[in-house]
């Protein structure tokens, strides 16, 4: 459980630098890439990107795999749907709550109105 | 760091809402029936006072959850911390802040659930990292709408 807790922070942790967010996208949209094509878009130099893409690999978020010269990067969506998990289970566990405290309180507002209140 | 955050509109006044959101009177009706009874509503409403909540599903488990009023102002704003007793689901407290506004058809219910709550975290969720969980979204097989701020 705490190793869980652990990972989610780590997941959001990564998610919330817009540049990693960026390469996240660019590897959304293409099968792999490779770590120049990644730096491409960004007025960043290649070290910097690299750190990010350690982020990101630390977090369990990208894979990386070095054939010759090359390092093939490819996302890894584990991370995001257990972060997904929590989000939907909450959202299901507060919207039913929130269902029934709405009708709870609506009772009581007619319940006061009959009273003339 | 994640936080769950819905709006809903209720056909109330907004003391109304704050009282059974509240007091160990109101829980007790509106953390059931749905999913099983509520075995237990207590709740002291003023800064620093507990509430503690004990319900049991359909499936016959039994959760307990309890916290803090953190800050409490009749009837528009409460925030408490909330943890589950027993580790059903992750351990570890987590805040919630509840907003209540008035609008023609009664209450507008501002209902945030974070499970950390660091300031300089939650600003970086302002920044708007959902935008990219909702693009990546479109990666993962099973589609979902997960709102959280």
């Amino acid at each position: 459980m705490v190793n869980y807790q652990k990972r989610l922070d780590r997941t959001f942790a990564a998610l919330v630098d817009p540049t990693r967010r960026a390469i996240l996208a660019q590897l959304e949209r293409k099968d792999s890439a490779s770590i120049s094509d990644l730096a491409k878009p960004f007025a960043i130099k290649l070290p910097a990107v690299m750190k990010h893409l350690d982020v990101l690999a630390d977090a369990g978020l990208i894979t990386r795999a070095k054939s010759g010269r090359t390092v093939t990067v490819r996302l890894r969506p584990l991370p995001m749907r257990e972060a997904m998990a929590w989000l939907r289970r909450y959202e299901r566990f507060w919207l039913e709550r929130l269902d029934g405290l709405a009708a709870y309180a609506e009772g009581q507002e007619t319940e006061a109105r009959s009273k003339g209140q | 760091m994640i936080s769950v955050s819905l709006v809903r509109h209720i056909r109330a006044r907004p003391a109304i809402v704050f009282d059974a959101v509240t007091t160990a009177e109101g829980i007790a009706h509106w953390w059931g029936p749905d999913t099983g009874p509520v075995l237990l509503s207590e709740s002291d409403p003023r800064v620093g006072g507990r509430f503690r909540v004990r319900f049991r599903m359909l499936d016959g488990t039994e959760h307990e959850s309890s916290g803090e009023f953190v800050e409490i102002v009749r009837p528009n704003h409460v925030v408490m911390s909330w943890r589950w007793k027993g580790g059903l689901e992750d351990p570890g407290e987590s805040r919630i802040e509840i907003r209540l506004r008035s609008i023609p058809e009664g209450t507008e219910l501002t209902f945030t659930h974070a499970q950390l709550d660091n300031e300089e975290t939650r600003r970086s969720h302002e920044a708007g990292w959902i935008g990219s969980l909702d693009k990546l979204e479109g990666y993962f097989a099973t589609a979902t709408r997960a709102s959280a701020q």
